[in-house]
């Protein structure tokens, strides 16, 4: 009983002892910067070169809060429950379209970033926001192939590869409903926004075709498996296809010409922001070339800043599988935001086709 | 009211309103929001949508029989398991060695069988070394029931362990020294004395092993669907929080007929506490 207690004495001391020094550390940083000179920002997790934070410190004199989410459905959850003061918000377009919806957003004062001159026009003005009135691209990419050359016997070109015989349980999809589906969708000569149930049930039907050659159906663990060889072929994003061919040099990204997703996340500034023109110094920061250039070498996926990609090497933005050429381009389709009844589709389709893998 | 009655308050109040806050409330908001259609209204849509879908049939089929063979299987590890360490000298601390795996995150264990299972992991190096050739491991069906087992293992032995620690021995030498074989001591005197902790630990596998989810997208690839699938599905993608709570209310009431098959009563007396 002695034991217990001197065991458990020591334990609160611990604990005390941690909760003394963290109040240390945030007091520290919280002397230093005021509510006007912070900015608050929500991004995706390992999605920003954090030296160009503290460039950006160093410049502007703002106290940067960093903060990440892992889903566009978590974060949109956060912002809808309110209560919280983000100033800077990165989503994907259809959460963009979702937000704009709710009303949760404000409108962008175009004039107050002048380095929205560099953008790519052909990214901007898009269905889900028209005129560029909530957001600007933070980065964009594509949905695709990698292979294995060791693994195939001609590299892969199309969708409809990926059905062919020979690569009978060696294919690895993306566990995401959406995306499979698009795939599916897109051999079928359909838009990735069908929301036609006969067409949706087609479309599983040709997924159902598929599941001989599918090894697993898979996360984020993608990367580990076809760097390890595990599998032949995959289905995935551009960003994550970048870190897999760091990892193996046999390895191969294809954005199928006929065509595929193409998704941009974007800067957002939500109405409950309370550093308004830290937001938009931030977004002009970013959009400065070199700065902009010095986040996609760290990130990965594809900069819409088209003057940046001066500063990055011809390797990379010669590569058609990350930067594709005109006539694929013109094939690539944007996510819509779906209602929810079409989404609950798209997702028992998709749970019907797992449980016919096995 | 007297000092007496006021003290015996305050120690029972928390305990009250941790069951009413984190048990009651829960499951009332899981029955309530079961009956929610997408548009908000009160319905009993989700229940129709579960009953008439093979493929929700087939995944609770399916559910039952993947934690049916990972109970099965841990028990028949477990039971011997611990019945030889409960033979052993230095018990408390080969007690340990079984307990210490449960201290390391989950996720981390499972990570780590994707290396050991993988084609190029060292399962696989060692059948080819003895001439077998590489196998397929990874995202077969044995590889999910093997890994949960592992992971469930600990919460099988411990009710066991102690159900025979708890034996007293005098019973074992009168059945012994009144005739009996080892055999008919085991089958007539301990089994039926440590029956409490078998059950116990039944409830502690089968249950979680009927709604696991993470270990059957890691190892099982996907191809391993069960309830706890969907009801990820239904809470973070779909966001139909209706129809997960409806897969939920159906968990919940599988899990009340485990309890009463295992005599509820009996094993919670003998404790079956998840560490």
């Amino acid at each position: 009983m002695k034991k217990m207690i001197a065991a458990t004495l020591a334990l609160v001391a611990v604990i005390g002892g941690l909760i003394a020094w963290n109040h240390q550390l945030t007091a520290k940083q919280s002397a230093a910067s005021s509510a006007t000179k912070t900015l608050v920002i929500y991004n995706w997790g390992d999605y920003i070169d954090p030296s160009l934070i503290t460039k950006f410190e160093k410049q502007t004199g703002y106290q940067v809060d960093y903060e990440t989410f892992d889903s566009n459905e978590a974060m949109l959850t956060k912002l809808e429950q309110g209560g919280t003061r983000y100033d800077l918000v990165i989503p994907s377009e259809y959460t963009v379209q979702r937000l704009k919806k709710a009303g949760l957003l404000r409108r962008l004062d175009l004039s107050k970033i002048p380095n929205r001159k560099n953008l790519d026009s052909r990214l901007l003005n898009q269905a889900y926001d028209p005129g560029n009135r909530y957001s600007l691209p933070y980065f964009w990419g594509t949905l695709g192939i990698v292979y294995n050359d060791q693994l195939v016997k001609q590299p892969i070109k199309h969708w409809n590869q990926l059905w062919d015989k020979r690569y009978r349980n060696q294919v690895m999809l993306l566990d995401s409903a959406r995306d499979m589906l698009a795939v599916a969708l897109i051999t079928q000569g359909q838009s990735v926004n069908s929301q036609k149930t006969s067409v949706l049930k087609r479309a599983e039907k040709k997924l159902q075709k598929l599941s001989p050659n599918v090894k697993a159906v898979v996360a984020d663990e993608m990367k580990l498996y076809l760097e390890q060889g595990e599998a032949a072929i995959g289905v995935a994003y551009s960003g994550d296809a970048a870190e897999m061919m760091a990892a193996n040099s046999h390895l191969h990204y294809v954005v199928p010409s006929e065509g595929s997703n193409i998704w941009y996340d974007s800067f957002v500034i939500p109405k409950a922001a309370k550093n308004v023109k830290a937001a938009y110094a931030f977004i002009n920061f970013m959009l400065e070339p070199k700065n902009a250039a010095q986040n996609a070498r760290y990130v990965g996926y594809a900069t819409p800043n088209r003057v940046a990609k001066r500063y990055l090497s011809k390797k990379v933005t010669s590569n058609r599988a990350f930067y594709p050429n005109a006539k694929t381009m013109r094939h690539l389709q944007v996510y819509q935001d779906l209602p929810k009844r079409v989404n609950q589709t798209y997702n028992d389709l998709f749970l019907k086709f797992k449980m016919f893998v096995n | 009211m007297t000092k007496h009655n006021f003290g015996r308050l305050f120690f029972t109040l928390p305990y009250y309103l941790w069951l009413l806050l984190f048990v009651i409330a829960p499951l009332v908001l899981i029955f309530y929001q079961s009956f929610l259609g997408l548009d908000g209204h009160l319905t009993v849509q989700n229940y129709l949508t579960y009953a008439r879908s093979a493929t929700y049939l087939k995944m609770t089929l399916n559910s039952v029989w993947y934690a049916f063979l990972i109970t099965a299987i841990t028990l028949m590890i477990a039971y011997p398991l611990a019945y030889l360490i409960a033979q052993l000298k230095r018990r408390d601390f080969w007690l340990a060695l079984m307990i210490l795996p449960t201290w390391i995150n989950l996720l981390l264990k499972t990570y780590a069988f994707i290396g050991i299972l993988s084609q190029s992991g060292p399962l696989n190096a060692l059948t080819k070394a003895l001439g077998l050739g590489s196998h397929q491991l990874l995202f077969t069906d044995a590889a999910f029931v093997i890994v949960a087992a592992y992971i469930e293992l600990p919460f099988m032995v411990l009710p066991i362990y102690n159900a025979i620690v708890g034996i007293r021995p005098s019973l074992i030498n009168a059945s012994l020294d009144l005739g009996a074989s080892r055999v008919q001591t085991f089958w007539r005197v301990i089994f039926p004395l440590t029956k409490g902790g078998v059950e116990a630990g039944i409830q502690a596998v089968f249950i979680p092993a009927l709604s696991l989810f993470m270990i059957t997208r890691l190892i099982g690839g996907n191809r391993v669907i069960t309830l706890g699938t969907a009801i990820e599905e239904h809470f973070l993608t779909t966001q139909n929080w209706g129809l997960g709570s409806t897969i939920g209310v159906v968990l919940v009431v599988a899990m009340l007929i485990v309890m009463l098959l295992t005599d509820g009563a009996n094993a919670v007396k003998k404790g079956g506490k998840r560490g």
